[in-house]
C-alpha cells in the first residue's frame, strides 16, 4: 500500500513528507516505548505511536522506519519536526487511538512487522 | 560507603583474541543529560558498521545496543565514553560513564525495574528495559559499577558464530 492510501483510510494530515507519500509500506509496529521500539521494530515498517518528541524520529531513523503515524490527535513538537526534516522520515497525524489506527490498517492489508515474540527471538 | 558490584551474562563462548587484526577502533565522548544530542553516537556506530559491509543483524544488534547504553549515559550520567572496536569476528562496544553507579545490578537487569526521571519518560525510556533489551541482544555482556563513581558495560556481538 502506497503511504498516501494510509494517510487517506487514516484522514491523517501531513506534518512533514508531502514529496514522500509514494512510498510503498506493508508493515507497521506501534509502542509508545521507545526501548521496544529499538527492541522489535523492524526496517521498512511504519511506527504508529503518540509520543511526539524528537527522540521518536531519532529513534525511527536508527530502526530505518520508513514513517510515522501519531495517533490520538498529537502534534510532533518543534524538535520532532525540524529532526523529521533533516532526517527525511514522513511523520502523519491522525486523530483515531493506537487501537483503531492499528486496527484499520490491519483490515487494509498491512500487518505488523513481527507476529509474537517467542523464546528465539533475540537470536 | 562506595559499594561496587559486577555480573556477566554469557550466550555463548566468543573466542576474542586480543592480538587479532583490528579493523576499526573509535572513541566517542557522550554528554550526561544533553537530551538534544542523545543517539547520535549509535547512529555514527551503526553507519561505522554499515561502512565495514558487515551482516545486517549484526549492524543491527549493535546499533540496539549502543543506543540503549548511550540513551543510559545521557540520562543517568555526568559524562561517558563509548569505544567501539570491530575485528574479523565481533563488535565490541565499551561504556565508561563517571555517574551515581548502580547500586543493585541484580535488580537494575530486571524488566521493569526504572530510577528513570519524569523527563526520560517522556521521551519513551526509562520503563526499565535498557539493561534487559542490552543483555539480550549480545553474545557477551559484562556490567560492573561503583556507587557514586560510575558504570562500565561491554557488550559482545559475534560476527562469526562458532
Amino acid at each position: 500500500m502506497k503511504l498516501r492510501e494510509v494517510k487517506d483510510i487514516l484522514e491523517a494530515s501531513v506534518v512533514v513528507g508531502e514529496e514522500k507519500l509514494d512510498m510503498e509500506v506493508s508493515t507497521a509496529f506501534g509502542a509508545d516505548l521507545m526501548s521496544d521500539v529499538l527492541a522489535f521494530a523492524k526496517a521498512g515498517s511504519i511506527l504508529l505511536t503518540g509520543l511526539t518528541n524528537a527522540q521518536i524520529i531519532k529513534t525511527a531513523a536508527d530502526r530505518s522506519i520508513a514513517a510515522i503515524i501519531i495517533v490520538r490527535g498529537k502534534e510532533p513538537s518543534t524538535e520532532a519536526i525540524e529532526m523529521a526534516r533533516e532526517l527525511q522520515i514522513p511523520i502523519l497525524s491522525t486523530k483515531y487511538i493506537l487501537f483503531e489506527t492499528a486496527g484499520i490498517l490491519y483490515s487494509k492489508g498491512i500487518v505488523g512487522c513481527l507476529k509474537k515474540v517467542d523464546g528465539d527471538f533475540y537470536k | 560507603m562506595r559499594k561496587a558490584s559486577s555480573a556477566v551474562w554469557k550466550k555463548l563462548k566468543p573466542e576474542v583474541n586480543a592480538s587479532e587484526n583490528i579493523l576499526v577502533k573509535n572513541s566517542f565522548d557522550v554528554d550526561g543529560g544533553n537530551f538534544d544530542t542523545a543517539g547520535t553516537v549509535s547512529t555514527r556506530i551503526k553507519s561505522i558498521l554499515k561502512e565495514q559491509g558487515l551482516p545486517s543483524d549484526v549492524v543491527r544488534r549493535s546499533a540496539i545496543v549502543s543506543y540503549e547504553a548511550e540513551i543510559n549515559v545521557v540520562s543517568y550520567a555526568k559524562r561517558g565514553v563509548i569505544n567501539l572496536t570491530v575485528t574479523p569476528a565481533a563488535v565490541e562496544i565499551a561504556v565508561n560513564d563517571e555517574g551515581p553507579g548502580i547500586p543493585d545490578i541484580e535488580k537494575a537487569m530486571q524488566q521493569g525495574y526504572s530510577t528513570a526521571s519524569q523527563q526520560i519518560r517522556e521521551m519513551g525510556f526509562g520503563a526499565g528495559m535498557g539493561l534487559y533489551n542490552i543483555k539480550s541482544y549480545s553474545d557477551r555482556f559484562d556490567i560492573s559499577s561503583e556507587v557514586d563513581k560510575g558504570t562500565f558495560l561491554k557488550m559482545i556481538i559475534l560476527i562469526q558464530k562458532p
